[in-house]
């Protein structure tokens, strides 16, 4: 059964009763940890936005309106769920699962923690570590898609339906970009398991923070990726599929109660999973000083540390996406669509080889800053090249 | 366990397809397709397949029915479907031809030469020279197959831009919408 498994070492042994029980209760933890996410990013980002706009935000409910969403989510299950006369009804009640489902899947291959020993039993801090990785986000976001579109088309009505194709247009022409940014990443981990590309951003000295985090080895890359995951998960200054002035509420506006809450806890789980998958493929995942500090703490060092680490990184990344909502006003879609097509994937491809490259340069031992820029400059001319057998617009006017 | 899982999902591969054909409203069928293609992505799994399987549910899942559901959802044709055929001879025709798949299959399925002797399953997934399933498909696809993958990749940028030339061969551009509320140009002057 080493296909489920990949390199997770809990099922070295077989697997036995045991080994079961821990990835049930691992599928749970995760889970919970993710709900839990999701709970306190809604109450950070509230916080966080009033004060940027100098107001209080929630602050009735628990300590600071900590316990404001917890209180939101409650209402919302007890509300009337209702279901509009024209709907797909199977589809329309199958839509907001498909959504979360795919959002929790995601999330599953994200290292947040070391190799821990519970037992006789070792194993990874991450739910699955297959060895396609960082492809099972890939197909994870392509199944997210299908929440979105489905909802707009059950509902039986125009704006959700208008809604649904323009988010899911949004959200297929980003994944492209996303898929191409991390390959600029791939190039130089070598490898697809994400357990693989943190191990390969390990902490050896402060110098690791710019050696070893591909953050600045890949950086063109994780410009790419930090965009193109703004925009595939519907983020501001992204969000057109609740453009509320144009769509009046986007796919989901039929929904009510609970489903509605289901979809909203899908769109903040994907935040919250592409933030973690930026912490992982360029800010060096559970990794960080003073691991070797307290060495002679077994558990502190396995257990806190990297969990620590982790955690902090991707409330950094959070706190990062919460300033843009705060900050940029929503573009306009041809706009959108313009950055996706013509700028996001070119660039992304264009940094993609200018890796392969470098690492080709540094296998073989050529000058590695040399054969950058003639591979940028060889880029440039065929684009060149390429811009100037294009017709532009006038000329084809003229060509008619 | 890998024996139950499989007839498990091949159940579900044979429900969804049966799905696609006898479900009456497209965008069901096209849901059923989806049951099916991760089905047979999790078949592919047991066969120590994950690059295929992962490539499966990206490709087919995630981008062709996605595509299938927004040309039904596009043109509008997600009404249930009459029972009246444009063909008459239709049916006949597709039950024998079905007939004759099925005979095939079923005379391959006794071959050994088609199904692969079945030990072949796991060699070498776990360590060996190369490493995982996925790094000797990637070494295999850019070493020795790398000319005809190449020319793959050519023919499909070829296939994009042809349709895109053959989409846009007439010089003509569609008249701009009048905008609701406004009048038409000719009436403003």
């Amino acid at each position: 059964m080493a296909v489920f498994a990949g390199g997770d070492p809990l099922f070295d042994h077989g697997i036995d009763l045991t080994v079961v029980v821990m990835l049930i209760v691992k599928t749970f933890v995760v889970f919970g940890l993710l709900l839990v996410s999701v709970l306190l990013y809604i109450w950070f980002m509230r916080k966080v936005i009033a004060d940027m706009q100098n107001r209080i935000g929630p602050d009735k409910a628990g300590p600071f309106g900590m316990l404001q969403t917890l209180a939101d989510g409650v209402k919302l299950f007890f509300k009337e769920r209702t279901t509009p006369i024209a709907a797909d009804r199977p589809v329309y009640l199958l839509a907001p699962f498909v959504s979360a489902l795919a959002a929790f899947l995601a999330f599953a291959i994200v290292p947040f923690g070391g190799a821990v020993r519970i037992g006789s039993h070792a194993t990874f801090l991450q739910l699955a570590d297959p060895p396609v990785g960082i492809l099972w986000l890939l197909a994870m976001s392509g199944l997210g898609v299908y929440g979105v579109m489905l909802a707009g088309w059950s509902s039986g009505s125009k704006y959700p339906l208008l809604g649904s194709v323009r988010a899911s247009a949004q959200v297929l022409s980003y994944e492209a970009a996303v898929g191409l940014s991390v390959v600029g990443v791939l190039v130089l981990t070598n490898t697809l398991s994400t357990r693989g590309i943190v191990g390969q951003q390990a902490w050896h000295s402060w110098d690791s923070f710019v050696s070893q985090w591909l953050w600045l080895p890949a950086i063109g890359a994780f410009i790419i990726f930090l965009i193109a995951a703004t925009a595939e998960t519907n983020h501001p200054p992204f969000d057109f599929s609740e453009a509320e002035e144009e769509l009046a509420g986007g796919y989901h506006i039929e929904y009510s109660g609970i489903r509605f809450a289901i979809f909203y806890l899908a769109e903040f789980m994907n935040v919250i999973t592409m933030s973690a998958i930026a912490v992982t493929l360029f800010l060096g995942g559970p990794s960080g000083p003073w691991l070797t500090l307290v060495a002679h703490h077994g558990w502190v060092n396995v257990w806190i540390v990297p969990v620590f680490w982790f955690l902090l990184k991707l409330w950094a990344v959070l706190y990062g996406t919460v300033w843009i909502r705060a900050s940029l006003p929503r573009l306009r879609y041809d706009l959108l669509m313009n950055l996706g097509w013509k700028v996001l994937i070119e660039a992304a491809f264009l940094w993609a080889m200018v890796t392969g490259v470098i690492v080709v340069a540094r296998d073989r031992g050529w000058n590695v800053y040399l054969t950058a820029f003639a591979a940028g400059a060889a880029a440039l001319l065929v684009y060149g090249f390429l811009m100037a057998c294009v017709p532009r617009a006038g000329e084809l006017e003229e060509i008619r | 366990m890998t024996v139950v899982l499989f007839f498990l999902f091949a159940a579900l591969t044979i429900g969804g397809a049966l799905g696609v054909v006898l479900a009456r409203n497209p965008v069901h069928c096209a849901l059923f397709l989806v049951l099916t293609l991760v089905s047979v992505a999790v078949l592919f799994l047991l066969q120590d397949a994950q690059l295929v399987a992962a490539v499966q549910i990206i490709v087919y899942a995630g981008a062709i029915v996605v595509l299938f559901l927004f040309v039904i959802m596009l043109l509008g044709v997600d009404r249930p479907d009459t029972l009246e055929e444009p063909l008459r001879f239709q049916r006949p025709v597709a039950f024998s031809l079905g007939a004759i798949v099925l005979a095939e299959v079923l005379f391959l399925a006794g071959q050994r030469w088609a199904t692969g002797a079945h030990t072949a399953r796991g060699v070498g997934i776990k360590g060996g020279p190369f490493g995982s399933n996925i790094e000797r498909v990637a070494r295999v696809l850019f070493t020795t197959f790398l000319w005809p993958f190449q020319i793959t990749a050519a023919l499909l940028v070829i296939a994009v831009v042809g349709s895109v030339v053959l989409a846009r061969r007439s010089g003509e551009r569609p008249e701009p919408l009048p905008i609701d509320g406004a009048p038409a140009e000719e009436d403003a002057r």
